[in-house]
């Protein structure tokens, strides 16, 4: 038997007319089965969607409660020490600090990077870093929250306690709604649920100044503005009405007038709430507008507390009053005299300027400026002119989105110029042949804004400094080293520096490894892009110092990017004021900041807080009555 | 790597005395030691991870052994028997290794149906299995970081040539490709090497590529351009040594998915044909033998498995000492029991010593914050401006 169907011959045919001829039945079955699938799918889905617009909201009322308090103190540090232990062996971060703040009080902590001011916070909610080890006790109302085990703690944050955090964008997941994100804090809380809790947020986002919250509510993060963020963001600290909110830097992000809006809508929810605020902070002037009282910490230590009047006015602690000098100071208040003698000063010095015609250093004439997508182009920069004459500083002042850094990435050539005339040395930069550009380069030196990103990690510093002229193929190898020596030495570093590496430099000296760089072919522009924007008071008042005296010694011409005003009129000659891409207001520095003839400048001045209580408690009152005399809303 | 990590070391009274930040960093700048480069903190890392460390030494061994026991070539070994001269078979072919009181014995790894010595054999078949592991990982790893750096760094329709041609290997079937190809080498080791080689730099040059991508948003890269620098400097001298992390990692790592390609290639007779033997075709051969001389199957079988093995542990190393994002502390720092998926039992030790110790002293927790709730922690990925 077997044999034969292993001799037999398989007949292809035959096997094939077999397939042929059986039927293949077309059935209805499983089609009908997914039919009713997809129609129950879609049933529901409208369904659902018709109930939820049928449904009436219920008005449920959001109210900010008045926080209660069992003891006096809403938070107490009582020597609070907290060390990381890293690869290098452990690093003290916080060092033994007390102090407490009140209900209804707001306290800042005040320090620079490494001061221990954010770690000291976080252990108030119990967010250390995995590898820290804490000693000491926190207090939240009279329960110590060190000893907390992990689920009462849990139940306590965002409930009691409650952060809001420095960057907007990433505090708020950009997938979820913001509707499912504020009714997640109510219901993980039990406070409100389902529609209750919607309408809840609703009401919320109302109290923090959202117009058309019912509505908005449904958006998606991304779809707000910076500053709208930030407040999606304390209306998710201030929900469940805690007893404490930590602020860490909660206007670092933002731009000013953004940030004083911001200030003004959290004293309004404390005085309403009676929530006590620890306020984390660098910025003196947002200490002098919103703080009660002072803590001061240096290098994990406090140094000194007290009242914000007493530490701002008249400091004890040495670090304290360097910290308070090296802030760069504003002068904008001016008496009508003063405004008209200015203008009158400029008045003169233009028609004395057009009379000769001048040799600028760098021109740009109608500049306008686009960035490409996919074959779209988007004009973020249009129609505009500036001149910068050899040994002077243009300041470019303006928010974020103003097209302040487009300029100087046109300058640079890491953008093309889309129209208009960009002229460097009289030269017209986007029309030259490739190699005129690249010799046009050396002419060109930039420091950016970033200390971390600046310099390849993987050049020692010897090698940053030297590049440009390595690219340029200027000197030997041995002039080359002897002129870096020479640059560490103007930005008063030691020149054994020339073998280490960037990541053991701290944020301060970097820049001014970068300055180094930008000087090393002697240009006759510097492009400064918010080059002290990530430092610290004190290490920005080093080198905005150093900045100047630079300029005097090489004569560069110089364009300045930055969005502080305070540190414009520490070094500029000009200012130019941009907003959304078009000049609001350009001429002498006097000028414009002493006498501003445009509406958004005058805001933009009236925004920049003083490091000093009582001013700026003025300054705040003449902001107010500045935005009513302009028809805007004041919050 | 930002400054904060940096030892810190300073003496009290000198921090007493300066009030000011740039003072205080300057002198610290002065203090400071020896100064270690990338490079140089990458490899003491590495050499801190045990498994790696482990894994290069037995991988140089077997790869010593293996090169030297029959020699290379027209280069004599220390072992007497060549891969093919067959002899008669003693004791069933059986391994003598460890048998009545000798270690090597005259057949180690016993012998084959034929009388051969499997000793030999297996030697020469690891030969030729690192020998493919080898150049596929340079091949792929030169084709891959070339492609990549090219379509991410001039974009355009660079980019997307590139970037189809890539997508074109990806989406035919390696193992099909891999064996057309195969079969073209006739056998030959070295170019059955460089023809899998070409079929397996798809992963590298799309990594590559998106690494160059966000480098170049950099502004060391944005200076280097504005100071005029040339394209092929820009990606030499500053984007590649950059990404070299991510190149080399996955180059360890297709080193082994190599290792594998070739025994599955071998084992489905479209790799190395005889006379040439690889350790694949060493199991192909011989699987059917696995029940009467299981020592056949065995020895080839294991040695895949230890080359493997220990290519992807050096990896894990690599990886782990080019990532200083994963700053790896106490129980979290690689270890043997670590690798072994025994953390717990680790981290069971620590705490009870801990409980032993007095607490509250400075530099030991009174309580496990981060231990419950190690990744939810929303402070660790936040960015400081």
């Amino acid at each position: 038997m077997i044999t034969s169907i292993l001799n037999a011959e398989i007949d292809y045919d035959e096997l094939l007319e077999d397939a042929e001829a059986q039927e293949f039945e077309f059935t209805w079955e499983p089609l009908i089965i997914l039919g009713i699938a997809v129609a129950l799918v879609i049933a529901y889905l409208v369904a659902s969607r018709f109930i939820r617009a049928k449904k009436d909201l219920r008005t449920s009322v959001f109210e900010l409660q008045r926080a209660e308090f069992d003891t006096d103190k809403a938070l107490e540090f009582r020597d609070v020490r907290v060390s990381f232990a890293t690869e290098f062996g452990s690093v003290d971060a916080v060092k033994g600090v007390s102090f407490d703040v009140g209900p209804g009080e707001v306290v800042a902590v005040v320090g620079e990077s490494g001061s221990g001011k954010s770690v000291t916070s976080s252990t108030a909610m119990g967010l250390t870093a995995e590898n820290a080890s804490i000693s000491g006790d926190v207090f939240l109302d009279g329960k110590n929250v060190t000893s907390m085990a992990p689920g009462t703690l849990r139940s306590l944050r965002g409930d009691e306690i409650s952060m809001v955090f420095q960057e907007p964008m990433t505090a708020l997941n950009p997938v979820l709604k913001v509707s499912d994100q504020l009714t997640e804090v109510l219901q993980i809380h039990g406070k409100a649920f389902g529609t209750d809790a919607l309408a809840k947020s609703i009401e919320l986002l109302r109290a923090v100044g959202i117009p058309d919250a019912e509505n908005r509510i449904h958006e998606y993060p991304h779809q707000f503005s910076g500053g709208q963020r930030q407040r999606i963001v304390i209306a998710l600290a201030v929900a469940n009405n805690p007893k404490v909110i930590i602020a860490d830097e909660p206007t670092t992000a933002l731009d000013v007038t953004v940030q004083a809006e911001i200030l003004d809508l959290l004293r309004r929810l404390k005085d309403e709430s009676n929530t006590a605020v620890l306020l984390i902070t660098h910025n003196m002037g947002v200490v002098a507008d919103m703080a009660d009282r002072v803590v001061v910490m240096f290098q994990g230590e406090v140094v000194e507390q007290g009242p914000v009047k007493k530490i701002l006015r008249e400091p004890e602690h040495p670090y304290t009053r360097r910290l308070l000098d090296a802030m760069p100071e504003l002068r904008s208040e001016t008496s009508q005299e003063e405004q008209r003698e200015i203008l009158q000063k400029a008045k003169s010095e233009q028609e004395s300027l057009s009379a000769q015609e001048s040799e600028y250093a760098l021109q740009g004439k109608d500049l306008a400026l686009a960035y490409k997508f996919r074959g779209k182009s988007n004009r973020v920069v249009e129609g505009v002119n500036f001149g910068v004459k050899p040994g002077e500083i243009l300041g470019l002042v303006g928010e974020s989105g103003s097209g302040k850094s487009t300029i100087a990435k046109a300058v640079l050539g890491l953008l093309e110029v889309e129209e208009g005339e960009l002229l460097i040395r009289g030269k017209n930069l986007p029309t030259l042949p490739r190699a005129e550009k690249k010799a046009l380069r050396r002419e060109i030196g930039v420091v950016f804004q970033d200390p971390a990103a600046s310099l390849d990690p993987r050049f020692p510093i010897g090698d940053v400094i030297t590049e440009p002229m390595l690219v340029h193929k200027v000197g030997t190898a041995k002039e080359r080293i002897a002129r870096a020596k020479e640059l560490l030495d103007a930005v008063k570093l030691p020149k054994d520096v020339i073998n280490r590496y960037p990541h053991e430099l701290s944020g301060g000296q970097r820049q001014r490894i970068s300055i180094a760089r930008a000087l090393s072919l002697s240009p006759s522009i510097l492009i400064a892009d918010e080059p002290t924007s990530a430092l610290d008071v004190s290490v920005q008042a080093r080198v905005l110092e150093m900045f100047a005296e630079l300029q005097e010694q090489f004569e560069f011409a110089c364009l300045f990017v930055t969005h502080d005003l305070a540190v414009v009129d520490q070094l500029a000659d000009q200012i130019m004021v941009l907003e959304k891409g078009r000049v609001v207001e350009y001429g002498r520095k006097d000028q414009i900041l002493r006498a501003p003839q445009e509406d958004y400048t005058k805001r933009l001045l009236a925004a920049a807080p003083v490091p000093d209580p009582v001013a700026q408690k003025q300054r705040r009152d003449a902001r107010r009555e500045l935005l009513a005399a302009q028809g805007l809303a004041t919050d | 790597m930002s400054n904060e990590q940096t030892p810190k070391q300073t003496q009290a009274d000198l921090e007493q005395q300066m009030v000011d930040l740039a003072e205080v960093e300057d002198a610290k700048l002065q203090a400071q030691g020896e100064s270690l480069s990338q490079s140089q903190m990458v490899r003491k890392r590495f050499f801190a991870h045990k498994p790696a460390v482990i894994s290069l030494i037995a991988l140089t061994l077997m790869t010593v052994v293996s090169f030297s026991s029959i020699g290379y070539g027209i280069i004599p070994g220390w072992w007497d028997k060549t891969f093919t001269a067959t002899g008669p078979v003693i004791d069933g072919g059986r391994p003598t290794m460890f048998q009545d009181g000798q270690i090597l014995g005259e057949h180690p790894f016993g012998q084959t149906q034929m009388g051969q010595d499997y000793f030999a054999q297996v030697m020469y078949g690891m030969q030729q299995s690192l020998i493919i592991a080898f150049v596929v990982g340079i091949v792929s790893t030169l084709i891959g970081v070339v492609i990549g750096a090219l379509a991410g760094f001039f974009r355009g329709w660079v980019e997307s040539l590139l970037m189809r041609l890539t997508d074109i290997v990806i989406v035919v079937p390696l193992l099909v490709l891999a064996a057309i190809l195969g079969q073209m080498t006739q056998g030959n080791v070295w170019l059955l090497a460089i023809a899998l080689g070409c079929v397996t730099w798809t992963g590298l040059a799309r990594l590559v590529r998106a690494e160059i991508l966000s480098l170049r948003e950099k502004e060391y890269v944005a200076a280097a351009v504005s100071m005029g620098a040339s394209p092929v400097r820009i990606i030499l001298k500053h984007m590649l040594p950059n990404s070299v992390g991510v190149i080399i990692v996955n180059a360890t790592f297709s080193i082994a998915a190599a290792i594998l390609l070739e025994s599955t290639l071998s084992w489905v007779g479209m790799g190395v044909q005889l006379p040439e033997v690889s350790l694949g075709s060493l199991v192909d051969y011989y699987d059917g033998a696995s029940q009467t001389r299981p020592w056949l199957f065995w020895f080839p079988g294991l040695f895949i498995i230890a080359i493997a093995l220990s290519v992807n542990f050096i990896g894990d190393g690599l990886r782990d000492a080019y990532d200083p994002r994963q700053k790896r502390v106490g129980d979290r720092r690689p270890g043997l029991l670590q690798s072994l998926g025994l953390r717990g039992l680790n981290r069971a030790q620590k705490e009870r010593a801990e409980t032993d110790s007095v607490p509250g002293q400075p530099g030991q927790a009174t309580h496990m914050v981060s231990a419950a709730e190690p990744k939810s922690n929303p402070l660790r990925f936040r960015r400081k401006k």
